[in-house]
């Protein structure tokens, strides 16, 4: 596989819920959660919850841990890092990370 | 790596030349435990790395097929390397030793000289002598490069074999079951993970593992792999039967890298094994061995916790220091294919004499056992499947040598007559390890409270105790919150770290300051940015006192899933639609439309306990459209999401009946209208009965009524679920407008003063004064508030809206509904079966394979 990484526009600013999520698809059937907080930031990491195994993390409850960015999945409340898609609540999961920015008001995912 | 400059040359000169061989986890924790230590400038380390990257992170390798990439696998990274001035080569495999000159060569023809050499090479998994063992897509699972050959190689087959039924081939069988292959495990014993377990435990964990669809072959010595008809290849078994397969990976152990040893002349064990004394010196005394290349009392520990024991000693015998490996503890918890397995000590009861005690119970899928020492007064070894909650405490007893309780049996049996013998925090020694992954002793935890970490978060940090497998996590607390009570430390009862409240006065201060969102309430009572703890409370605590549309822009980011999607949502991501049923009484017509609409969008139909019609399996796109044509039947949502009025039950009463003494159908059709949409601390029951015979079943509910010749009796807080409660009986013989007014009082006093999602039976019986109370309150108006809360009820009554309705009227409300922002695609996870001419979730093993997995780059980050 290539190790070429894109920039993928996926949707507008205002697509964004303020401090929750939403859900695109890249790369064919790649689903990625994408997060927008304090209305400036915004994250993005893997949809799937590896523990509840759906593709959920876009419908959880953002919130911070002492500072660390994150959302709750909403099947059985794990929280994951926004930051680095690391699980807070299991040191042995993480879920893929994103690098995400906006362009233009354009919503653009690294993958 | 010659590229040190003049000075450093200089410096290197008075330095120790530190060379370490393999940067596994073992050698990478050598390296930061000499790099960490005082004294570090004394020494000029070089890393000598065969692999093409850095240390990375091999206990939870299997974690990759869940997402985690190889640079989030990573222990370390150049910078970091960099930044402790270590040294380091990649692809240097190193071919030659001299012992003499004290250097060693790598293939690429580099030669580094050292003052102390380590050995930190590991080891390789063992191919079983098989003819046809090197056929393509016979693989083995040790390496991030392994992973991508094996997922590479599971996009193009069907059916997977594991060979060795031991712990990592059960972890490599784990993940080809992930990767969507039919999955079986062929091993040679009788039973799996025959080093851990017993043959019982063994037993239990197959039939465990089988019912998830993984199938398990043992007693199987596998002669010749060939060709296969269906598949890839033929295993064809010394009993005469055979298996075909796509995949095959082999997991039969492993053995140490030792053969720098072999060929330069260090001493070996008789079957592989670099020797190692105490202080992990092999034969010659300027080279060490730690990990899984060596050798200690002709024991090598396949475990990274040994191996870290011994890079912890070695280091500390370069500096100088005498400490000494003295063997390790090889228990084990872990979960494999969601199946909880522990292993303590001597598992096999091998020390003579030993005595056992075993709980099985087959109908839970449990088994435990313990081995005690002769007298019973000290624990050995134990065995858990199916349950691992006991292995915390039976550890402690094991490795602290604390003395056991007079029956040890109660240790391991299900605590059906009271409390089992807690192992309090108390009770264990300063000398107690709490944490084995980073040897974190009671007394370490206590010297870090009186320096004043006085926070669990401070207190992991500076010990790093939980942080590693977390296994520990529990007794960690309790050790913490029994030391911080014994100085006197209040522990803090505060919803969350964002508000230094509880419910009821975050319910004082938005009713007082009339507080109208989140944001206002966190900027002034609070900090941060909430959590999931906070948010949701709020949010009903906004809902119960002002009633707005719960989608409104301020009050989306509350809500949780069930509420933000105004549907539940089930195991698989989708979601069920349940239409307002008042009081259970439906028209053809309206029951014809729920079948229609079942029809059309294949939902899976139930009949609820509650007298409604439950439509799931409904994808999140679909919501709204489905609600839609509910909506224009003349249905509403049923609120089956909320924390609010779910239904209430009724029996057809005296309309019907020929013992119905009042009219129940009507009332509880006038209180499901007149309560729905009502946003509590938890969900809320009702049920109203046309006689005693109770056919409502009343008394198991929020609010019971029971109609009786002279009127209505009113009971409360009844309860039924996990922990059920008869109800109270509040009031009798009230006519319907004193019933309720009650009724108006009771749920209202209850939304403003009970806690966090506490129903309204636990809250009654936590009510000082309990039921007394409340009824001096309700009924006798002893706070004069009931005014208050009669007009606060008729406030949120008056404000109802469907919110189905609202939403599907709003575009902008509906777009939220999307699967995707950026496709009109589905999740393509989302897959059905059919079971009794219905559907249900597709289990994991009827999926389709390949699409669901994330595929991830394993080129990226390498360290160039």
């Amino acid at each position: 596989m290539a190790n070429n990484k894109n920039w993928h526009t996926v949707c507008h600013k205002q697509d964004l819920i303020a401090d929750a999520g939403i859900c695109a698809l890249i790369n064919r059937d790649e689903q990625v959660a994408i997060f927008l907080i304090n209305n400036e930031q915004v994250y993005s990491i893997a949809n799937w919850d590896p523990i509840g195994r759906a593709n959920v993390l876009s419908r959880g409850i953002t919130g911070d841990e002492q500072g660390e960015i994150f959302v709750a999945s909403p099947l059985y409340k794990q929280r994951y890092s926004l930051t680095s898609g690391h699980c807070l609540d299991d040191d042995s999961i993480t879920v893929r990370h994103y690098p995400t920015r906006i362009e233009n008001e354009q919503v653009q995912i690294l993958a | 790596m010659n590229t040190s400059v003049v000075t450093s040359e200089k410096q290197s000169s008075t330095k120790q030349k530190i060379v370490v061989i393999g940067n596994g986890m073992v050698g990478h924790h050598f390296v930061e435990q000499l790099c960490l230590s005082a004294g570090a400038q004394d020494y000029d380390i070089t890393v000598l790395s065969a692999e093409s990257r850095l240390a990375y992170d091999r206990v939870h390798l299997s974690s990759y097929f869940s997402g985690k990439s190889a640079a989030e696998l990573a222990l370390t990274t150049p910078e970091h390397y960099h930044k402790l001035g270590v040294k380091f080569e990649l692809d240097a495999k190193v071919v030659s030793l001299n012992k003499n000159d004290k250097t060693v060569t790598t293939a690429g023809n580099k030669s580094f000289s050292y003052d102390k050499l380590v050995l930190a090479t590991g080891s390789y998994p063992f191919v079983p002598p098989i003819e046809g063992n090197d056929r393509q897509h016979c693989l083995v699972y040790r390496t991030i490069e392994d992973l991508a050959a094996i997922e590479h190689s599971a996009r193009q087959g069907k059916v997977g074999v594991v060979v060795g039924g031991g712990l990592l081939g059960l972890e490599a069988a784990n993940a080809i079951k992930q990767l969507g292959l039919e999955t079986h495990v062929v091993e040679f014993a009788p039973q799996l993970m025959g080093v851990q377990l017993d043959k019982s435990g063994g037993q239990l964990l197959r039939s465990m593992i089988e019912d998830l669809g993984v199938q398990v072959h043992t007693e199987k010595a596998t002669k010749i792999i060939t060709d296969g008809q269906d598949c890839n290849h033929k295993m064809e078994f010394a009993d005469g039967t055979h298996l075909e397969t796509d995949l095959i990976l082999f997991s039969a152990g492993i053995r140490p890298y030792d053969n720098l040893a072999r060929e330069f002349d260090l001493a070996l064990g008789e079957r592989g094994g670099i020797v190692v004394d105490n202080h992990c010196q092999t034969s010659d005394q300027d080279i060490y061995a730690i990990g899984e290349c060596a050798l200690w009392n002709n024991f090598i520990f396949g475990l990274v916790a040994p191996g870290y024991q011994m890079a912890k000693v070695a280091a500390a015998h370069i500096k100088g220091e005498d400490k000494q490996f003295t063997g390790a503890d090889m228990s084990t918890k872990l979960k494999l294919m969601g199946v909880d397995v522990g292993s303590i000590g001597d598992a096999h009861g091998k020390t003579p004499q030993a005595r056992c005690y075993t709980y099985e119970n087959q109908v839970a899928q449990t088994y435990k056992k313990i081995v005690v020492s002769p007298d019973g007064k000290h624990l050995l070894g134990a065995v858990l499947v199916g349950d691992t909650e006991d292995y915390d405490s039976l550890l402690q007893y094991a490795l602290n040598g604390i003395e056991l309780p007079e029956m040890p049996e109660s240790l391991i049996l299900p605590s059906l007559l009271g409390e089992k013998p807690a192992l309090g925090a108390e009770s264990l020694p300063d000398s107690a390890t709490i944490c084995s992954c980073h040897n974190v002793t009671k007394g370490d935890i206590i010297t870090a409270i009186d320096e004043g970490n006085t926070e669990l978060k401070q207190l992991t940090a500076c010990t790093k105790a939980s942080t590693g497998c977390g296994g520990c996590s529990a007794l960690l607390k309790n050790v913490f919150e029994t030391e911080l009570g014994k100085r006197g430390v209040e522990v803090k009862k505060d919803l969350c770290q964002h508000f230094a409240y509880n419910r009821t006065e975050l319910f004082h201060i938005i009713k007082a300051e009339q507080i109208k969102t989140f944001e206002q309430l966190i900027s002034k009572h609070g900090s941060g940015l909430g959590c999931e703890i906070c948010k949701p409370t709020v949010a009903s605590i906004l809902a119960s006192a002002w009633n707005d549309y719960i989608l409104e822009d301020a009050h989306i980011p509350l809500q949780d899933t069930n509420d933000i999607y105004l549907g539940n949502m089930q195991k698989d991501g989708t979601y069920s639609v349940v239409p307002r049923i008042p009081g259970g009484e439906i028209t053809p017509d309206k029951l014809i439309v729920i079948g229609e609409v079942a029809k059309e969008y294949n939902l899976y139909t139930k009949i609820t306990g509650g007298q409604r019609i439950d439509l799931f399996g409904a994808r999140l796109e679909q919501l709204p459209e489905i609600w839609k044509r509910l909506i224009d039947a003349g249905m509403e949502t049923g609120h089956a999401y909320g924390k609010s009025l779910r239904t209430v039950k009724s029996c057809v009463g005296d309309t019907w009946c020929r013992y119905g003494v009042q009219d129940s159908m009507s009332m509880a059709i006038f209180l499901e209208e007149r309560y729905k949409g009502l946003r509590s601390p938890h969900k809320l029951k009702f049920a109203v009965s046309g006689c005693t015979r109770e056919c409502a079943e009343a008394q198991s509910k929020d609010i019971g009524v029971i109609a009786t010749e002279h009127g209505w009796n009113l009971y409360v807080s009844g309860n039924g679920g996990m922990k059920p409660r008869h109800a109270d009986l509040f009031a009798t013989d009230l006519d319907d407008k004193t019933l309720v007014q009650y009724i108006d009082r009771y749920l209202m006093f209850y939304i403003r003063m009970a806690d966090r999602l506490q129903r309204t039976s636990v809250w009654l019986e936590n009510l000082e004064g309990g039921l007394e109370y409340a009824k001096s309150v309700v009924i006798d108006n002893h706070l004069g508030i009931n005014d208050e809360l009669e007009a606060q009820m008729q406030a949120i009554v008056a404000s109802y809206q469907c919110e189905w309705k609202t939403t599907i009227e709003n575009p902008e409300k509906v777009k939220r509904f999307r699967q995707f922002v950026n496709s009109g695609k589905s999740d393509s996870n989302v897959q059905f079966v059919t079971e009794r001419a219905q559907i249900r979730p597709a289990r994991e093993e009827e999926k389709h394979p390949g699409e669901r997995i994330p595929t991830i780059d394993i080129t990226e980050n390498r360290p160039v």
